[in-house]
């Protein structure tokens, strides 16, 4: 074993560089999104650029921290880590102020801190801690379950802090599960689940019961009478009967009246362009008008005027569509797309499990958070309130997702010292 | 180590960059291929223009209207988009100084330099006229149009409310309101906000550089159409509200007249009241102000929210419970000796026939009667103890709605005072009170709070013979025939029926012989009970509870006069020709009538 004497040596220079990027075409997209003429300064700390700089400068210095620290420090406190969150995520409930009618933020003085951002990095740690030990495979029930437990624990704390958006990100762990041994049946039932769920709410529920029926018929009539397929089929038929009703019934009575009207615009089953229907409007008008070229830095009218709300925030890719157009948009979603081949890439290569598991654990997360976001400013994912890593605005989620990648890039460039 | 599932990582790969694609897909489609969102080169600027709806208007129960918009423009600056400009000339336009003009400018530059502020608030029809044919000389500007509220009698002030810009807390709570935003601050405007308000629509508008508006951005697609607020059909009866006021000019107090088979409203008057037009516009902010430190206190809604021992016209409510727990029976007679004498304390009373039943205790309005009724209720040996028949009498009262908030539709409405036996507790010691010592409830006076709304009610109370429907304003929400079903509950008291009559029959002796002989009318039975309330800081006030005609009765009403004396001076004329005027439609006893309206109680401070 040798030790490294500077702590940058064997890092994954490529992930930096595109994290470096990302970072900073956060910064100037937030400075185009709240442009103001009396405050032209990019540094002002009063305004939100830059209080984002603020943000970058102190999680940079955080990712430095991470990497001089010993990299057999996150598995042995991987546990005590996870333990930690939880209690922080239930303490937010009792000790947290309510914004936007979700409790999940501390205030301390002027900052807001998030714990649901940081229980990501923290059940991924547990995660891979627990996929690593000996004797655990995916095929046996009771991992299955441990695993699940590991993942479901804080999703469960963070749906009673009323925040859905942060809580449906722990769903992105199923590739992580995928990849170490989980079936792919699994990924095709979550589709299949997926798919009746949109349909439940689309489609009236009686006639899709009744679709479902007709499809369980003609598929019963066609497969070999073996007592077993028969089993299975029905099987299946129940269950996605009763998920169907269970949707429905939830839709119905217990979503409360925000959350229904961001499924209903999603489905285009209404639209009020007043209430949840017009932040998707706008948004749309902000990316389409931005053309091939865009308008230009600090060129945007959509964005500036405020039309898109929560721009800095979960709404800043409009900002980017709406400035640099569809080059500067495709570049920013190739940025990613490298940054999450990469990830996996280096991922394969480590030797411990751990590692490999929190590899992917990091990837699956950055994709889900990339692909909701991005894609609920264009229609095309339910709008759920969470920032797009590294450029939407916010201590919390900057912090997180940086403290989250760098843990990998220590992992990844620890690995040569594994045995 | 082993690892089966090496080649998953090109499923996760693949998933990726899929997605990756699906997203640049999408995005060329709405920047590239789909022109719907576009905007030419030459209309550079996208203005989005609130559609303010129409605010729902009110009308009283027989359809004459309360409340209606009035047109009005604001006039709106982005001074992002200000060019150079003549000064001068827009200064007089707009009749401001050209101080002003840098003022406004420098105000709205620190709301924002993107953002649309009011530059001037509610231009007049003229100086509108006048401007909207120049804006194209001003770019930057533009006017807002919204709608004012206009009173066409000035009359019901409190309890219609007025509305008024929308606060920061409001905004952060309610995604519905935006800065400038209209809402309704009190009164009914308050309490039926979500039905009078429609629902705003929105218009964008392309702008050239030149401020010329160059038509709707791709044909109004994504413009929506304001909707119009529901109309609110309410129980008032103009008139007798308006009459109502009219009594009481120059006196402070409150009346509350309702309809008692519905528990409609039919009048709810608070002096010294004020002409809700002068609460609209740009005019507000300094009456509000005024009214505000008004010592006599013109925005408090006596009507709802004052409490005041309601005196004599108590009794009933002792007499009911009296005859409920059977302690005495309605041909029970009491003697009194001018008054109630016990160990060396005294209620004194006044000369009348004697000794009285409750009929003739109520004509007469015997205290001695009382103080002994009401002893007799809380020494009651069906009872352990003095406080377990003290909260058998408070019971009562809850019955009756006093001491609690009445339901209504009103925001702000006081629950009174009925004392608990933790009170006395506290004041006197557990267990150190008797039914001596809090003697004064007997007659309606000490620490029992009662408002006129709960007076009323209690008239209603006994108009109805035990029943009564929650007191309240607004029949019917859109249409006339949307009817507002939230009152249609009946609440009983816990007073059998049959004990009512002997009490109603007092009441209208009240009328015929008693103290209330002044205000009889030829026609009209009225049943009625005056009550005087002792005031230690001046002269007492008068209160007067009735109703009409004494079989099935059209409406009961409460009066309250402040330093008015004894309560058949003031209060009790005051409900006789409400009365008269709400059941024959016009009154015919001028001269008691003139008097009324003369009666200046307030300048007597
Ligand atoms: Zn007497």
């Amino acid at each position: 074993m040798r030790k490294t004497k500077n702590i940058f040596q064997h890092v994954d220079k490529p992930l930096v560089i595109i994290y470096l990027m990302l970072i900073f075409i956060g910064w100037i997209s937030i400075y185009a999104a709240v442009y103001d003429d009396a405050h032209k300064n990019i540094y002002d700390l009063s305004q939100s650029y830059g209080k984002q700089l603020l943000w970058i400068v102190t999680g940079v210095f955080l990712a430095i921290i991470i990497l001089a620290i010993d990299g057999k420090f996150f598995t042995t406190l991987a546990y005590p880590l996870y333990a930690i969150s939880l209690i922080l995520l239930i303490a937010v409930i009792f000790l947290g102020v309510e914004i936007n009618a979700s409790k999940s933020w501390f205030e301390i003085g002027n900052f807001r801190i998030q714990p649901a951002e940081f229980a990501k990095f923290t059940t991924a740690l547990a995660l891979a801690k627990y996929l690593s030990t000996f004797n655990t495979k995916l095929e046996n029930l009771k991992t299955k379950v441990y695993s699940s437990i590991i993942i479901l624990l804080p999703v469960i704390i963070i749906v009673l802090q009323n925040d859905t958006g942060s809580a449906l990100v722990y769903f992105a762990f199923i590739f992580v599960l995928y990849r170490e041994g989980l079936s792919g049946n699994w990924l095709i039932v979550g589709l299949i689940m997926t798919a009746l769920f949109i349909l439940a709410l689309i489609v009236n529920e009686f006639i899709l019961m009744g679709s479902l029926t007709l499809l369980f018929l003609i598929l019963l009539y066609y497969t070999p009478k073996k007592k077993k397929a028969i089993i299975v089929i029905s099987s299946i038929y129940i269950m996605s009967m009763a998920f169907v009703f269970a949707v429905d019934y939830t839709y119905d009575n217990i979503l409360q009246r925000h959350q229904k009207e961001r499924i209903d615009v999603l489905l285009g089953r209404e639209v009020d362009l007043r209430g949840a229907g017009y932040n998707l409007h706008q948004s749309k008008i902000a990316i389409g008008s931005g053309g091939i070229f865009g308008k230009g830095f600090l060129n945007g009218t959509q964005t500036k005027y405020n039309f898109v709300p929560e721009q800095s925030t979960d709404f800043i890719f409009c900002t980017i569509g709406e400035e640099w157009g569809f080059v500067g948009s495709v570049f920013v979603i190739f940025l990613f797309i490298l940054l999450l081949v990469r990830l996996v890439k280096l991922a394969e290569r480590q030797r411990s499990t751990f590692s490999r598991v929190y590899g992917y654990a990091v990837a699956s997360i950055l994709f889900f958070h990339i692909f909701v976001n991005i894609g609920m400013t264009m229609g095309l994912a339910p709008v759920i309130g969470i920032p797009l890593p590294f450029i939407s605005y916010g201590g919390s989620s900057m912090w997180a997702f940086t403290i989250m990648l760098f843990i990998f890039i220590k992992l990844d460039a620890y690995r040569l010292q594994v045995l | 180590m082993k690892d089966n599932y090496n080649n998953r990582k090109h499923v996760m790969t693949t998933i990726f960059i899929i997605v990756g694609v699906i997203l640049a897909l999408r995005l060329f489609y709405l920047q590239v291929i789909d022109t719907k969102y576009k905007i030419s080169a030459q209309n550079n600027v996208l203005r989005h223009v609130t559609q303010y709806p129409l605010r729902g208007l009110i009308y009283d129960r027989n359809g004459k209207l309360l409340v209606y918009n009035e047109a009005s423009y604001d006039l709106m600056v982005v001074p992002r988009q200000v060019r150079e400009l003549d000064t001068l000339e827009f200064c007089t336009l707009l009749g401001i100084s050209e101080e002003e003009f840098e003022q406004k400018m420098q105000r709205a530059r620190n709301f924002s330099h993107f953002r649309p502020s009011i530059f001037e608030r509610q231009l007049s029809k003229e100086t509108y006229a006048t401007f909207q044919e120049k804006l194209f000389r001003f770019p930057g500007f533009y006017v807002q149009p919204r709608t004012l509220r206009k009173y066409p009698n000035p009359i019901a002030a409190l309890t219609l409310g007025y509305i008024g810009e929308v606060s920061q807390s409001t905004i952060d709570n309610d995604p519905y309101y935006r800065i400038g935003d209209y809402i309704g601050v009190s009164g009914l405007e308050n309490t039926y906000e979500k039905e009078l308000r429609g629902q705003k629509g929105l218009k964008i508008k392309l702008v050239d550089v030149h401020n010329r508006e160059q038509g709707s951005y791709k044909d109004g697609i994504f413009d929506t159409v304001p909707v119009h607020g529901n109309d609110l059909f309410t129980t008032i009866d103009m008139e007798l509200q308006a009459y109502g006021e009219l009594l009481m000019s120059n006196k402070k107090g409150a009346i509350v007249a309702i309809e008692p088979s519905t528990g409609e409203i039919l009048a709810l008057v608070s002096t010294p009241s004020f002409d809700p037009n002068i609460l609209v516009g740009s005019k507000r902010s300094g009456n509000f102000s005024r009214l505000f430190n008004d010592p006599d206190k013109p925005l408090f809604n006596r009507a709802l929210m004052a409490q005041y021992p309601p005196g004599s016209a108590f009794k009933m409510v002792n007499a009911l419970i009296a005859l409920n727990e059977g302690v005495v029976k309605p041909e029970t007679r009491i003697g009194c000796a001018r008054g109630y004498h016990f160990r060396g304390l005294t209620v004194r009373c006044h000369q009348h026939p004697n000794p009285t039943d409750v009929v003739s205790s109520i004509q007469f309005s015997c205290n001695a009667y009382y103080c002994q009724v009401f002893r007799s209720i809380l020494d009651n040996n069906n009872y352990k103890n003095v406080e377990a028949g003290f909260n058998a009498w408070r019971n009562y009262l809850k019955s009756f709605g006093l001491g609690i908030r009445l339901g209504t539709d009103l925001p702000a409405v006081g629950a009174g005072n009925v004392p608990t036996s933790a009170y006395y507790d506290k004041y006197h010691g557990r267990n150190r009170w008797r039914s001596i010592t809090v003697i004064s409830l007997a007659i309606g006076q000490g620490e029992l709070g009662i408002t006129p709304l709960q007076l009323a009610n209690m008239a209603t109370i006994i108009a109805n013979r035990g029943y009564y429907y929650t007191p309240h304003i607004v029949k019917a929400v859109g249409t006339p025939d949307n009817h507002n079903d939230k009152f249609t509950t009946k609440h009983h008291t816990k007073i059998d029926q049959k004990h009512f009559e002997p009490v109603v029959e007092g009441m209208f002796q009240v009328m015929e012989a008693g103290t209330g002989r002044w205000s009889r009318h030829d026609s009209i039975t009225i049943c009625g009970k005056t009550g005087t309330v002792q005031n230690p800081h001046g002269e007492n006030h008068s209160t007067f509870i009735a109703f009409a005609p004494k079989d099935e009765p059209k409406i009961a009403i409460s009066v309250f006069v402040e330093n008015s004396g004894y309560g058949s001076v003031w209060a009790a004329p005051i409900a006789s020709l409400m009365i008269e005027k709400y059941l024959t439609g016009k009154v015919k006893r001028k001269e008691l009538e003139q008097r009324m309206i003369d009666g200046n109680l307030m300048s007597a401070q």
